[in-house]
């Protein structure tokens, strides 16, 4: 199985070339990128917050994705517990459908949602692009909510009944404690997400455009392209570290529940 | 038969009533709106306005145009190629997690997988431009160290980059869930195979890979779907050959102002995209059942 | 003096399945009561149906005099161990103990005060302050225990609390439950599909099979006189064989293998009718027959035709002429007795008193 090992390293490899690329070329002095490299600097880098188109781009995109993080979280919670407590008709194609934007290509999600919203007469900007961002996100917080609703053992809430509280203070008491970090991890993961995604934010970003939206822009100057690096390294380093904090979280749940890890996300 | 099935409803409607948040939004944000692209195909855009008489005249220009023709055919060609390499290069790996990683290590091999894929796509793409490149790093790199005194030219603006990117964009999607079937196979059978006389090699293909295809179908379909809408890598890394359906059905709405023609090829490869979807599920219809 | 618990024709349908069929049940206060049966058969849904998890579709159930239609889990007086324990895994065992306490009246001392006691009753002193998710299997049973008697319900309901448990702490467990509730005097309602746990502990027992009671007894009753041949063969060993009855005023039957015999009126169910039946006797009621050992009323001839040796029990099946299948036989292992060999013919001893007859 040595051949295998190393199959799967090599794959490792990459899969992590391009973002192991970023920060090399961002403190790169010369500005084409290619080998070999010519010296050190952190011009980019110091370069970043002159740019105010840039710091308005990056301000709109959070405001956005904590928005969106919010919201599908809180989408994702009902359904999640719908699903987990609740046998109702028509659940499973119900459910189904909840799922689908998470497959559907998203230029279609993009293109339709533009068409309705010119069509009712309003007008593009955060809020119709957090329309877009919290459709794709909800999917990928009920993945992450619904093991969590799931593993939790229905005694538990009927023990809380059983010994006084009323539904509403079980659920304060005993349900959410327990699922918490499920739901720190999915919000953590729809504001990623939203973070990054550009197509949606093309399409239905008005005159201010989101923080991709902008790079998409700028990619077209080659001597922007350093500066573009050294935010992608940001960017990427920011990504990280939120996952790390979301896979500690999800962990922390896990062994909370008493329960065996048995993989990651979705 | 007279039983009281009150019960019943309050819990159907308790249910109901929480999933009824997500489900309106899901119907208002993406039924609505897809109504709306389907409706919209069979319009006419007149300057500003619509012309809302039916017809079926945007479709008859989609199927003949051989533009059109050959921007869907390679959408369809490009996905499935990126479907068969992203599935065939993911299996292996989703076999080493599941088989040949210690139980307390698969996590952290899983989160070293979903890592990249979590960071931003655009970057991501644009990077593999950079790599590719006349002058970009692969060719650069190669020159350097002198293996080639050329820089390569296929690997850049052609279907070949396209491929390669979104393979790797789509590691995450195909690796999961062909995982999650392996983990799922009673480790058991394995050995009653062996133990019957199988060797270790007609093992895998009589037991392990049949038990492995309803993640292999899953990872297929979640690859296949969204990879023939991609807008960014065709853009960006595709060159005039590698463009797709999905930058046609940008231009037709942003440049050329023509949202009926570009509603009625969303709505084209949303079909044929089903289509497909449906027949390969149908062709493997015999691995899914019993796999619930 | 009234039941603490009255069950009237209690009725519970999921959809069209009929759980609960027409159960009419009185339990004492005090009382040490066990819901026995197979799994499937209900005695969870029964259980819950009291605690208010679970809605009767028609009947009534009135607890202390209360009519319990209506009000809901969180204000009966019954408080229940769960079969997984339900521990909650976030809070520590103090917390979990002192749970049903949050809105008590009391002073946080009194609380804690509280909370120490009934840890000590349990068992668990000095375990407070340890994470839930830091316990063995029968040191969560206690916690669940502790926390349930905290709130001095009317009624503690118990849900299989030992199933979980292996053998020896299971066995233990059985005798502390059954000193716990006679300390505290609450009555206890446990589920169990184990038949020797719920003799072992209760003062009465209901047997249900397919959402009905079949039997209704303590538990010498029970296993002395199962009134239908399926509570007979349910809890314990039991022979049985097929009998005709020729009179039925006096109870004179023909028992194949066994011959003619009467019995006494406690022995058979009521309106027996002439002709075909069944009488069942259980293993340890029949004996064979060694030197010196004195016979029990009646004898009949029979060969080893099989034999288990357990130590400190010998089981044998025999044949015996005209009862159409072996019969068996349980025998203590004790000085002066060999252990016979299939083959062997015997002497089979019994006592006429030991029978009971089953309508067919
Ligand atoms: N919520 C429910 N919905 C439908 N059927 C149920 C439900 N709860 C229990 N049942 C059915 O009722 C029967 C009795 O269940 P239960 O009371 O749990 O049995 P026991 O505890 O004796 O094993 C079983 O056949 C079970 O499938
Ligand atoms: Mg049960």
């Amino acid at each position: 199985m040595k051949s295998l090992r190393t199959y799967a390293i090599l794959y490792l490899i990459f899969l992590y070339a391009p973002i192991a690329l970023l920060p090399i070329f961002a403190f790169n002095d010369a500005t084409i990128i290619a080998f070999p490299l010519t010296g050190f600097t952190t011009q980019w880098f110091t370069e970043l917050p002159q740019i105010p188109a840039l710091i308005d781009s990056v301000k709109n995109s959070l405001y956005i994705a904590v928005i969106t993080a919010i919201l599908s979280t809180l989408l994702g919670i009902c359904a999640a517990r719908a699903a987990a407590k609740y046998s109702f008709r028509f659940k499973r194609p119900i459910m189904g459908f909840i799922m689908v934007p998470l497959v559907l290509p998203e230029i279609i999600v993009a293109v339709s949602l533009l068409v309705i919203l010119l069509q009712l007469g309003l007008s593009l900007g955060a809020w119709t692009v957090i329309m877009g961002h919290v459709l794709i996100c909800t999917p990928f917080c009920i993945a992450i909510l619904n093991s969590a609703f799931q593993n939790l053992d229905p005694a538990m809430e009927e023990a809380a009944i059983d010994l006084g509280e009323t539904p509403w203070s079980t659920f304060r008491l005993v349900t959410l404690p327990l699922v918490s970090p499920a739901i720190i991890s999915a919000l953590l993961i729809s504001f990623t997400i939203s973070l990054d995604e550009f197509i949606i934010a093309f399409f239905l970003t008005g005159t201010e455009p989101t923080l991709p939206v902008y790079l998409w822009s700028q990619l077209r100057f080659p001597a922007r392209i350093p500066v573009v690096m050294a935010l992608g390294t940001i960017l990427v380093a920011g990504s990280i570290l939120l996952l790390i904090l979301a896979e500690m979280m999800r962990r922390r749940g896990l062994r909370r529940a008493g329960l065996q890890d048995k993989g990651g996300f979705l | 038969m007279g039983a009281p099935l009150a019960i019943l409803n309050t819990e159907n409607k308790k249910g109901l009533a929480l999933i009824s948040a997500p489900l309106g939004y899901v119907i208002a944000m993406l039924a609505v709106p897809l109504a709306a692209i389907l409706l919209i195909s069979f319009w006419t855009q007149d300057f500003q306005t619509f012309d809302t008489t039916p017809t079926l005249n945007n479709y008859r220009e989609a199927v003949t145009d051989p533009l059109y023709r050959e921007l869907l055919f390679r959408s369809i060609r490009i996905a499935g190629l990126v479907t068969l390499v992203t599935v065939l290069l993911a299996f292996p790996i989703a076999y080493f997690i599941s088989f040949h990683v210690a139980p307390s290590r698969k996590s952290l091999w899983l989160f070293l997988i979903t890592i990249p894929f979590w960071t931003s796509y655009l970057i991501r793409v644009f990077l593999w431009k950079v790599i590719l490149g006349f002058n970009g790093v692969l060719n650069s790199g190669l020159q350097t160290v002198g293996i080639i005194d050329e820089p390569l030219t296929f690997i850049l603006y052609n279907a070949n980059a396209v491929v390669i990117t979104l393979a790797h964009a789509f590691a995450p999607f195909a690796i999961l869930p062909i995982f999650v079937a392996l983990e799922k196979i009673d480790r058991s059978l394995l050995e009653a195979s062996q133990d019957l006389g199988e060797s270790k090699l007609s093992t895998f293909f009589r037991v392990t890979l049949p038990l492995a295809m309803p993640g292999v179908v899953a990872a297929v379909l979640i690859v296949f779907i969204p990879t023939i809408g991609d807008y960014v890598t065709p853009r960006l890394v595709g060159g005039p050959d590698g463009l797709m359906i999905a930058n046609m059905i940008q231009v037709q709405f942003l440049r050329l102002n023509n949202a009926p023609m570009g509603a009625t090829l969303a709505v084209i490869a949303m079909l044929s995209v089903s289509l497909i979807a449906l027949l390969f599920v149908a062709l493997n219809r015999r691995y899914l059942r019993g796999s619930r | 003096m009234t039941a603490l618990i009255d069950l009237k024709n209690v009725n519970k349908y999921y959809g069209d399945y009929h759980a609960l069929r027409g159960i009419n049940l009185e339990i004492a206060q005090g009382e040490f009561f066990s819901l026995l049966g197979p799994s499937g058969c209900g005695k969870t849904t029964l259980l819950r149906t009291i605690a208010g998890f679970e809605a009767p579709s028609d009947g009534t159930l009135h607890i202390a005099g209360a009519d319990m239609n209506g009000v809901p889990a969180n204000a009966r007086p019954t408080n229940m161990v769960f079969q997984s324990y339900a521990i909650f895994p976030h809070l520590s065992v103090a917390e979990n103990v002192g749970f049903g306490l949050r809105k008590a009246q009391m002073s946080k001392q009194e609380k804690m005060k509280s909370v120490e006691e009934a840890l000590d009753m349990v068992g668990l002193k000095g375990f407070r302050g340890r994470a839930a998710h830091a316990l063995s299997g029968g040191q969560r049973q206690r916690v669940a225990l502790a926390r349930a008697l905290i709130l001095k319900p009317k009624v503690l309901l118990l849900d299989e609390p030992l199933s979980a448990l292996d053998k020896k702490l299971r066995e233990q467990m059985q005798s502390e439950l059954r000193r716990l509730q006679r300390q505290v005097g609450i009555t206890f309602i446990l589920v169990t599909h184990d038949q020797e746990e719920a003799l072992i502990m209760s003062d009465r027992v209901a047997v249900m099979f397919e959402g009905e009671i079949a039997q209704l007894a303590d538990p010498q009753t029970l296993y002395k006189r199962p009134v239908t041949r399926k509570v007979g063969d349910f809890i314990g060993v039991m022979n049985f064989l097929p009998a005709t009855v020729k009179d039925a005023a006096a109870i004179d039957l023909d028992v194949a293998g066994l011959g003619a015999v009467t019995i006494a009126e406690d022995q058979a169910p009521s309106g027996i009718t002439p002709g075909a039946a069944e009488v069942g006797i259980r293993p340890e009621m029949m004996s064979i027959l060694f030197e010196g050992e004195p016979d029990r009323g009646q004898i009949t001839q029979a060969t080893i035709k099989d034999r288990a040796y357990y130590g400190d029990m010998t089981y044998y099946d025999v044949d015996i002429e005209d009862a159409p299948k072996p019969i068996t036989i349980s025998m203590k292992n004790m000085i002066g007795r060999p252990v016979l060999e299939v083959g062997d013919t015997a002497r089979v001893s019994w006592d006429a008193r030991s029978l009971v007859l089953f309508s067919a």
